[in-house]
Order: structure tokens, then C-alpha cells, then sequence
């Protein structure tokens, strides 16, 4: 934890923006460059950022260390899921072609992109879990000696 | 040696400068963080070397044009047949003087970095866990106190 | 372009002989990140931007704040070894003259009729439009779709690290959450 005001006041600015950026990345990677595994680094590095300034038991309230347990496991079962999910519906597995809905496709995904979407966004959550509990790991061990 | 071939091969010296400099720092040094380092270095220059294979002269980014996309996205599957009329061919035109790059060795590359680093993370946390236990991160010095234990 | 490309290789090697030279762990650690920038960057004229993104992210960003912690509890200097560099040397530099001597073979950089470019057939890039509606990154659309099966496995290996990760690191006893929980 620092107590050197520039640092702080700077950090506060860019957060926002670094987490913006992340979702920016996870939900545009079907258009530009981006994609679950780079926003998932992205929004943990955002965490961590804060997590290096403001402390380890600052960035634990705002992410705690059951609920990130917890979004690891989930990101694979959402991916995972989806896979089900087109089993279920007739198609093989992660076969997406069997997500094709008739509800307003111009305004929803469907078939292909939702599958890649929801995929993406599986991929997303483990990465951002995994990432902060790495850095949760190591910050939270006491120098030895 | 014609410049053809210093021209076409390059990339690959390069590559493997790097990825011998990693391989130095990971048998010539004892310190398990600089293995780490090293072993870094060689993974990059991997990466490299599959990148640099999937690039094509005048090539671009594998990423197509939104007005080609937009054409495929507003055709729904049904009638996908009837819209391929004149105005569909002139944009099939656009696309196929577009050049993309290869995108393969940039998914296989884009998991294997992620990939990486949690292995590197994995390594970081057993070298924590040795220096615990032994006091120490010299590999001869753990080696030393293994004998004698 | 071809400059720019050739600045950032000069610095990329240089960055690694630096690294490779450095004794103090906490310099070394940030020349690191600093050739993960570079790396990106030649990711980014190679028409990469996906790799080159990833790669700046956590490169530079995650595995630098990584390696910083882990030295935080192991201590930053480098103790000077008493073994004589000359044998890594020799092994280094014969590899690397093998390395090389193989590469005389390869497929010419950038060259349209290399293998690669060839087999499958690069038509699959046009023809993913028609497979993923109009989903303009091809690398998203084969990365998610067409490589489905691979990346599932990808992210369970990614579980899998951090798991091992909190298992080794944990410390039961003064693990604070097990005293709030009832």
C-alpha cells in the first residue's frame, strides 16, 4: 500500500477505465481485435491495480476471495454448458448452429454468434478469477524472515 | 548467402537469437526467479516464430471489413440465395482483393500466452513454497542442502 | 515500416542479452516486460493485433506484477555463481548453429506460396463469413467455433493452474475467511 497522493488520485482516474476497456475488449472481440482471454487479463490487471495501491483488504471487499473461488469454476461451466446446451437442443457438442432462434436475430445473436458470445464470455470469467486469485495467492503470503 | 535468402530468413535468426539467449539464462544460471526469466524469453520467442510464419506480404489484419460483414450478417440463412444478385458480387469482389494474413498460428498462440502465464504463476508459487522450506532459491544451495539432509 | 520493424528487433535482442547479463533480479525483471512490449509490437506489424494485445496485457502487465510478488518473499539479488559460463556457451551456441543451418530450409517470410499459407486452403478465411454470419474476426470466430473443442481445454488447464496455485500458496491456519465462516 502506498501513501504517496499522486499515485492514489491517478489510480482512482484510470480504473474506470481500464475496467471500461475490458468489457469494451470481451464484448467487441467478435468485431475487432479482443476476446475473452485478453478482456479477462484486462479487468484482473485492473483489479490488481487497485489491489497494489489501495492494499490487499481493499480490493478483497470489492472482490472477495469466495465469490472469485467460485467465478472459476462457473466460466468453465459456462462454457462447458453451452456445449450441453447444444447437445440438448439436437446439435453436437458445441455445435452452435443448433443456438438458431427466430426472436428478432437482427437485434439478438443467434446460432454461431451467440454460441461464440456466450463462449467468450465463459472464457472471460475463468481468466478474470483465475488472474486475481494468482494475485490474491501471492500478495496475501507473508515475507518470510 | 544471396540477400533473397537474408531477406526471407531473417525472422527466423532473430527467433532463434532469443530463444538460445533463453536457453543460456536457464542452464547457466542458478537462480530459480532468472530460470524463470530465461524461460520466459524462449516461450516469446516461440510465439514469435509462429507469428512471423502466418504473416503474408501486403497482407492484413484477418479481420474483415465491416462492409462485407455487415453484407453476410443482414442475410438470414433462408434467404441467403437471394441476395446474392449484383450488388452481392461487387462486394465478393472488394473481399477478394483483400488480402488476410494467416489467423491460425494467431489462435494457437493466443490461448498458448494464457496458458503461460498460469504455468509461470504455477512455478512462481512452488519457487515461494522452496524458499520457505529451504531458505533459499540457489539451485546448487537447495541441491547442497538436500545431500546433507 | 521495414525501418521501424528492424528498430524493434535491434531492441529486442538487445533487451535479451541485457536480461541475460543482468545480476539484479528486480532491473532484469522490468527488461522483461520491456521485451514483452517489443514482442508486441513486431506481433503488431506481423498483422497479429490479437497476439499483440494479449501479449502487452500480460507480458508486461500480469507476469511482471507476478514475478515482483514472488520476489517480494524470496529477495532480489542474484548471487554471483562461481560456475564458468564457458560450457553453456559452447551447448548455446552449437544449438543455435544447428537452429540456424535447419532454418536454410525454410519457407521464405512472408512469401504467399509457403506451405502454410497452402494447406488448408486459405479460402476458409472467406468462407467463415458464410458459416458465422458476418462475424468480421476470424480469429474469434475459429478460436470460440471452429476450435471449440481446443479452447474448452485451454481454459480448464487455466482452472487447473490456479487451483494448484491457491493449494500450494494457501495458508490454512490463518486463512481469515474459515474464522468468519460459522
Amino acid at each position: 500500500m502506498t501513501t504517496f497522493p499522486i499515485i492514489r488520485v491517478v489510480t482512482k482516474l484510470l480504473i474506470p477505465y481500464i475496467l471500461l476497456f475490458a468489457f469494451y475488449v470481451q464484448f467487441h472481440g467478435d468485431f475487432g481485435p479482443g476476446g475473452g482471454f485478453q478482456a479477462g487479463v484486462i479487468l484482473a490487471s485492473g483489479l490488481i491495480l487497485y489491489g497494489l495501491v489501495f492494499g490487499l483488504p481493499a480490493v478483497q471487499s470489492v472482490a472477495p476471495p469466495r465469490t472469485i473461488e467460485r467465478l472459476m469454476a462457473l466460466g468453465v461451466l459456462i462454457y462447458a454448458g453451452t456445449g450441453i446446451a447444444t447437445i440438448l437442443l439436437g446439435g453436437k457438442f458445441l455445435d452452435y448452429s443448433a443456438l438458431e432462434h427466430n426472436f428478432y436475430p437482427h437485434y439478438f445473436p443467434s446460432g454461431q454468434h451467440l454460441g461464440i458470445f456466450l463462449v467468450e464470455a465463459g472464457v472471460g470469467v475463468t481468466v478474470t478469477s483465475v488472474m486475481t486469485m494468482i494475485f490474491y495467492a501471492f500478495a496475501g503470503r507473508n515475507s518470510v524472515e | 548467402m544471396s540477400i533473397e535468402q537474408v531477406v526471407g530468413l531473417y525472422n527466423y535468426w532473430i527467433v532463434v537469437f532469443l530463444m538460445m539467449t533463453g536457453f543460456y539464462i536457464v542452464i547457466a544460471r542458478t537462480n530459480l526467479i532468472k530460470s524463470i526469466i530465461g524461460l520466459n524469453i524462449f516461450q516469446t520467442s516461440v510465439f514469435l516464430l509462429y507469428i512471423t510464419m502466418g504473416r503474408i506480404n501486403g497482407g492484413t489484419a484477418p479481420i474483415i471489413p465491416a462492409v462485407v460483414a455487415d453484407a453476410h450478417a443482414h442475410a438470414h440463412p433462408a434467404d441467403a440465395h437471394a441476395t446474392d444478385g449484383p450488388a452481392g458480387h461487387s462486394l465478393h469482389e472488394t473481399a477478394d482483393e483483400l488480402i488476410y494474413s494467416n489467423p491460425l498460428p494467431s489462435v494457437l498462440m493466443l490461448t498458448a500466452i494464457v496458458v503461460g502465464i498460469a504455468t509461470t504463476a504455477l512455478a512462481l508459487a512452488l519457487i515461494v513454497r522452496i524458499r520457505e522450506e529451504y531458505g533459499t532459491v540457489e539451485e546448487d544451495e537447495i541441491l547442497e542442502l538436500d545431500r546433507y539432509s | 515500416m521495414n525501418l521501424i520493424a528492424f528498430a524493434i528487433l535491434a531492441l529486442l535482442a538487445a533487451t535479451a542479452v541485457t536480461v541475460a547479463r543482468m545480476r539484479d533480479l528486480w532491473a532484469a525483471i522490468m527488461f522483461t516486460g520491456i521485451y514483452s512490449f517489443l514482442s508486441a509490437s513486431w506481433m503488431l506489424i506481423l498483422d497479429a493485433p490479437d497476439v499483440a494485445f494479449t501479449e502487452a496485457a500480460v507480458g508486461a502487465g500480469i507476469a511482471t506484477v507476478l514475478m515482483l510478488s514472488t520476489l517480494a518473499l524470496t529477495g532480489k539479488e542474484e548471487r554471483a555463481t562461481t560456475r564458468s559460463p564457458l560450457i553453456p556457451l559452447l551447448v548455446v551456441t552449437v544449438t543455435g548453429g544447428a537452429l540456424i543451418y535447419g532454418t536454410l530450409d525454410m519457407p521464405h517470410f512472408g512469401d504467399p506460396s509457403d506451405p502454410i499459407h497452402l494447406y488448408p486452403n486459405p479460402s476458409f478465411v472467406e468462407k467463415s463469413q458464410e458459416d458465422m454470419h458476418g462475424l468480421p474476426n476470424v480469429v474469434t470466430a475459429i478460436l470460440a467455433s471452429y476450435r471449440g473443442y481446443d479452447t474448452l481445454g485451454e481454459t480448464t488447464v487455466v482452472l487447473t493452474a490456479g487451483i494448484a496455485v491457491i493449494l500450494i500458496l494457501r495458508r490454512d491456519e490463518s486463512h481469515p475467511e474459515q474464522q468468519e465462516s460459522p
